[in-house]
């Protein structure tokens, strides 16, 4: 599983990587999740239905993550303009 | 007599001069003295190759999360139309009877709502996604990670992302008549990508995308 989190003047960073299946990484993969939340940042796990169509889930918590998802994108939260 | 004439037009000249560039040299002088300021207070330099990397690259994350049709209508319009998922309309307390709704989505622009059945706009959407750590000195994402950012919120959580937003009637930021020119654009866009789908279908073959 990837985290990416995107960012002003670079596009999506890689910010974490690790198999949610072994135990170590999956705890290093739950800190930089709080972290990025703490930091006032969105999770959104891209989904694609049965049917075929993409969209996206928004997670507030990191067992609301898909165990089968491969990637997380992290972004700041939404301000009005 | 001739050489008196000479001076006073030269004069003349070198004061519509001095009029004429002062400004422009003042503007360069102030340019030149943010960027020494900006450099030493550690704010990166603008770097247009840097900004186009970014988003060469947040097309492509555009790109592997949204669906086909939506890629292509934003690569080839500029812009993505995102259908709304709430039963009433945007907001809690509308009714629409029914009728479905959409979104316009642009880059750095409010998000506009409206009737896809009459092209009747509802209301505008204004919100951002500033970074505040600032990297490079700006908190704006690039343009597609923006559109991206927009296209999640609204797919993952819209009543979220609406209720953060600055509601503005139809207007406010986005010329109507530009959102009408738009609409227009994407009905054109629709039809022809039906009719190519058709031949396609027909023939049986792939037909190259542009």
């Amino acid at each position: 599983m990837k985290f990416l989190r995107m960012r002003p003047g670079h596009g999506e960073q890689l910010i974490a990587e690790g198999d949610p299946g072994v135990a170590d990484e999956e705890q290093a993969l739950i800190d930089e999740f709080c972290r990025q939340l703490d930091a006032g940042m969105w999770a959104a796990v891209p989904v694609t239905s049965d049917a075929g169509r993409r969209k996206a889930t928004m997670v507030q918590a990191f067992d609301q993550i898909p165990r089968d998802t491969d990637r997380v994108i992290f972004f700041p939260r939404a301000a009005g303009g | 007599m001739m050489a008196a004439a000479l001076i006073a037009s030269a004069i003349v000249v070198i004061a519509l001069m001095w009029e004429a560039f002062t400004p422009m040299l003042r503007r360069a002088a102030e340019r030149i003295r943010a960027g020494r300021e900006a450099r030493a207070e550690g704010i990166p330099v603008y770097d247009p190759g840097r900004e186009r990397r970014a988003e060469t690259r947040a097309r492509e994350l555009l790109r592997s999360c949204v669906n086909d049709e939506e890629w292509e209508m934003y690569r080839d319009l500029g812009y993505l139309r995102v259908w709304g998922g709430q039963a009433g309309g945007p907001e809690e307390g509308w009714d629409l009877g029914g009728a479905p709704y959409a979104y316009l989505v642009y880059p750095h622009k409010p998000i506009v709502a409206y009737l896809p059945q009459t092209g009747q706009l509802l209301n505008e959407y204004c919100v951002e996604f500033p970074d505040e750590t600032r990297p490079f000195g700006s908190p704006r994402l690039p343009d597609s990670d923006d559109v991206l950012a927009k296209w999640m919120g609204i797919k993952g959580d819209e009543q979220r992302l609406i209720s953060s937003a600055n509601l503005h009637l139809p207007g406010r930021q986005i010329d109507p008549r530009k959102v009408a020119r738009d609409l227009w654009r994407l009905r054109q866009w629709e039809r022809v990508r039906l009719e190519r789908n058709a031949r396609v279908e027909a023939s049986g073959s792939v037909e190259p995308t542009p």
